[in-house]
């Protein structure tokens, strides 16, 4: 079995067809997706026909080229190196995702903090905002936008409520709760992994799966709820705006983690990964644990201040 | 360095490699650094002639004042994707291309540490490029937005093909993500026993900061398009004052992005620089420490300076000093790298090798662009020069002579290694006196009109302007065409050059001179021992 051994070179693996495939299935889903908006925009019905196709293909690819590394993985051709480059694979990739979520927290800081007070007619650059909009209060949340003709306010704001009994009710709180108890629960499986314990395994993984799969839930919730009580939605200016890309950029992210531990949970079934070899579920563990602080992050700037 | 070619020797009994694959499957599905660097580099040669071939567009219709030869509208798509196929098409894939090729011979590595991902990374690109290409037949025209894409342009007023171009530069962006990490990986992982962090080849250095500064900005770059397209398609209003958000704050992204990647593009630049002007001039690079710590400080100051593209959109004073003051600071660790070229030459026995000859050029007129940057630092001067000629002429300085004089002498100072064969003499010669002429007759009048207001990104002009333009516009066409010469040089030369010895040049030291030219297909699989020797300098 894997890690067994020692194997002094590093394995260069064959040629492959996955890379490409992966490129042009990729291909497929950006051009149908790009046909698609632009047809629904310029009012025909758009199909997504083609995107679906490439998407249904990426999937198809991703599962033979994952089926072959864990096959390697298994057979232990992969030496302590090469799991070293899959480790420092795994964290640089997570890096970029954390710049990837620092453009739209930069952007709802900037928004918040600068643009929306220039807007009021606040500071130096007050006199443009102070002009073309003098009606406009700047406030955070948004409820009424400079040009409210172009830009309808929502009527209600998903900021956290101040008395005690309806923070019960309050879902942000409760998606909080899940999510950093499923980051406890996936950590509980790592360590029943590094005890050897199968049953343990099974058990706090598939909770974790089964929070993840909670929250997405909850979220899709609230998003049901903003749309059609609260009149919140992505066309209701720069809160709304701000509100929508990173929760819900966010909820997308929790859809791939739950998606990579399930796998993991599969693979536990089948006999897979021991308490010296885990990197495939270690790296969907931090992927998890990453994805619940990018939450907690959004719990405190887009629900709570 | 015995030893490092008895690693080598060990190939052979390594059952699972062996030789390429016959015919085009090898190019499509390989995973060798090797080939997948010779796919970069082609690839990158042909964005670059149909890049120039735009440019030349652009410099037909300014020969003369007047609309004569394009309209203004089609003028807008030229300036637009010549920016962006000269930046993400050309430079950065021959950068990407040139690091596959080496990175791993220098370190004594058998491959990039990932070699399927680096084979996706390579193959993204033309699907990308063909997607933002196709864009130009699309009713309603290409990208007419400039390469800086600033909202509402690229938004409100923008082409249905905008579209299209936000998802390629997702691609594009995703491409340079997995081929960064590769390029992390294979440099912390997979050094050869013996080859510590401050013995790696400056190349290495240099490009294990730009990789981070790739994975920390091309992420920021994708949510500022992902915003755009929200903003297009969704009704969101990031970008639109009108819904509380901001155009300006687009600009702030972008840039954010924009000026770390100006260094993506000229800190492996200064890596080949330091590995052949050394060699050339028979002394080890001068001060290799303080090259390392002038390329992460510039790697640092980068993130912080990013608003002086942005003087005159009408910022907070205190922000204006902060990104005057922080710009100039990345003058000195410039200079500390200019200064140690310079040492380096000095007293050495020096040839002028075609290498040599772009690599001198680029010392000289790099600099002179650092001087026009640093004159466009200053905030109450940029309000003058910004979004003239001037600027122009700034970015072409650093670009044209910089990143891209450097990676014609990087092929030149390898192709030997690569092919086998060495390339003519003479011949480099010639193109190199072309292109070094060429790329002044062109540029250096654009300070002049710049300086006299003449406006960047525009078909038309005063005739006060008449002369420099014509002048631009012939340079323009000499530059250009030499570079056919390049492709006639190169080509030439893996058919039918003389062939090279292993070390290549007398002066040359490194891991990547221990191997036979053409280097094996499989190289270190069993990794070397290093010397110091064999380390740089
Ligand atoms: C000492 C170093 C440098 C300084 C102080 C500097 C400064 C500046 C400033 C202030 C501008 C904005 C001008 C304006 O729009 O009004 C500018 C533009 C630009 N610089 Fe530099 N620069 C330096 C080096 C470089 C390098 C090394 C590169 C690329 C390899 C580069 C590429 C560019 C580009 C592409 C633009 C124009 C972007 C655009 O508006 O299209 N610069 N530079
Ligand atoms: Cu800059």
């Amino acid at each position: 079995m894997a890690n067994s051994q020692e194997n002094p070179n590093y394995y260069v693996p064959e040629s492959s067809w996955y890379p490409v495939g992966i490129a042009a299935a990729v291909f497929c889903l950006i051009l149908g997706l790009g046909n698609f908006l632009n047809d629904i925009k310029s009012g025909g019905d758009g199909s997504l026909f083609m995107s679906l196709l490439g998407l249904a293909l990426i999937f198809t690819v991703l599962y033979f080229w994952y089926g072959t590394v864990i096959r390697e993985n298994e057979s232990g051709i992969v030496n302590t190196q090469l799991k070293k480059s899959y480790v420092w694979g795994m964290g640089w990739f997570i890096f970029s995702e954390v710049m990837f979520f620092a453009a739209f927290f930069g952007a709802l800081f900037y928004a918040r903090v600068l643009a929306v007070s220039w807007l009021g007619g606040e500071g130096g650059k007050g006199i443009t905002g102070e002009y073309l909009w003098p009606e406009f209060k700047p406030e955070w949340p948004v409820m009424t936008n400079p040009n409210p003709e172009l830009f309808p306010g929502p009527a209600e704001n998903m900021q956290a409520p101040s008395t005690a009994s309806a923070w019960a009710k309050y879902l942000p709180l409760w998606n909080t709760v899940i999510l950093l108890s499923s980051s406890w629960t996936v950590h509980m499986a790592h360590s029943a992994i590094k005890n050897s314990k199968r049953g343990a395994i099974k058990f706090w993984l598939g909770l974790t799966v089964l929070l993840g799969c909670i929250f997405l839930v909850l979220q899709a919730e609230e998003y049901i709820h903003a749309y059609q009580e609260l009149g919140l939605t992505l066309e209701t200016g720069i809160y709304g705006s701000t509100f929508f890309i990173l929760t819900g950029f966010h909820g997308f992210h929790v859809t791939l983690g739950t998606l990579i531990l399930a796998v993991s949970l599969y693979r536990v079934f089948r006999g897979h990964f021991n308490h010296e070899d885990c990197f495939g579920f270690e790296a969907a563990s931090w992927y998890w644990h990453f994805v619940d602080v990018v939450w907690v992050c959004l719990f405190f700037f887009v629900y709570i201040f | 360095m015995s030893e490092v070619v008895v690693g080598h020797d060990h190939h052979d009994d390594d059952d699972h490699h062996h030789g390429p694959a016959k015919g085009i499957a090898r190019w499509l599905f390989t995973t060798n650094h090797k080939d997948i660097g010779t796919l970069y580099l082609w690839f990158s040669f042909a964005m670059f002639l149909i890049g120039g071939c735009m440019a030349l567009v652009i410099r037909t219709e300014l020969f003369e004042p007047g609309l004569q030869f394009v309209d203004p509208e089609f003028f807008n798509q030229m300036t637009t994707n010549h920016g962006l196929i000269m930046v993400f098409g050309a430079i950065m894939p021959a950068f990407v291309g040139l690091a596959n090729w080496l990175i791993p011979m220098q370190l004594g590595a058998p491959d990039m540490a990932l070699p399927r991902m680096n084979n996706l990374s390579f193959w993204i690109l033309p699907f990308a490029f063909g997607l933002m290409l196709s864009t130009l037949f699309m009713e309603g025209g290409g990208p007419n937005f400039g390469w800086t894409f600033y909202a509402p342009l690229s938004t409100t007023y923008a082409p249905d093909s905008v579209t299209f171009f936000i998802f390629a530069v997702h691609m594009m962006g995703a491409s340079s993500i997995m081929g960064s990490i590769n390029i992390i990986a294979t440099i912390l992982n997979m050094r050869a026993p013996g080859m510590t962090f401050m013995k790696m080849p400056l190349f290495c250095w240099t490009w294990l900061i730009t990789a981070y500064l790739l994975i920390a900005v091309m992420p920021v770059l994708a949510g500022a398009v992902t915003m755009m397209l929200f903003d297009i398609h969704f009704g969101t209003s990031f970008f639109s004052a009108a819904g509380g958000g901001d155009p300006v704050m687009f600009q702030h992204i972008f840039w954010f992005f924009g000026h770390p990647e100006v260094y993506i593009m000229i800190l492996p630049a200064f890596g080949i620089v330091s590995a052949i002007i050394p060699t050339f001039a028979r002394k080890p690079l001068f001060g290799y420490d303080s090259m390392v710590y002038a390329t992460a400080s510039i790697a640092f100051l980068s993130f912080i300076v990013w608003a002086h593209h942005m003087f005159t959109v009408g910022m907070p004073l205190a922000g204006q000093l902060f990104f005057m003051y922080s710009t100039m600071f990345i003058a000195v660790p410039t200079g500390v790298k200019v200064f140690n070229w310079v040492a380096t030459m000095w007293q050495g026995s020096m040839t002028f090798e075609t290498p040599m000859l772009f690599a001198i050029a680029f010392v000289v007129l790099f600099t002179m662009g650092g001087f026009s940057g640093l004159m466009l630092a200053i905030t109450p001067a940029d309000y003058q020069y910004h979004d003239t000629y001037f600027v122009v002429a700034h970015f072409h300085y650093v670009l044209v002579p910089g990143a891209l004089f450097s990676i014609i002498a990087a092929v030149y100072f390898w192709l030997p290694k690569w092919c086998g064969n060495m390339y003519d003499e003479s011949l480099g010669k010639l193109h190199f006196w072309l292109s070094f002429v060429g790329v002044n007759v062109t540029f250096f009048p654009q300070h002049f009109s710049g300086l006299a207001g003449m406006p960047r990104r525009i078909p038309d002009y005063a005739l006060q302007f008449a002369d420099f333009n014509m002048i631009s516009s012939m340079g323009a066409f000499l530059f250009g065409f030499s570079q056919l010469l390049f492709m006639y040089i190169v080509i030439k030369a893996i058919r039918s050059g003389k062939p090279a010895t292993g070390q290549v040049w007398e002066g040359a030291h490194g891991l990547e001179w221990t191997i036979p030219s053409p280097a094996p297909y499989h190289t270190f699989t069993t990794p070397p021992v290093v010397s110091d020797s064999n380390a740089h300098n």
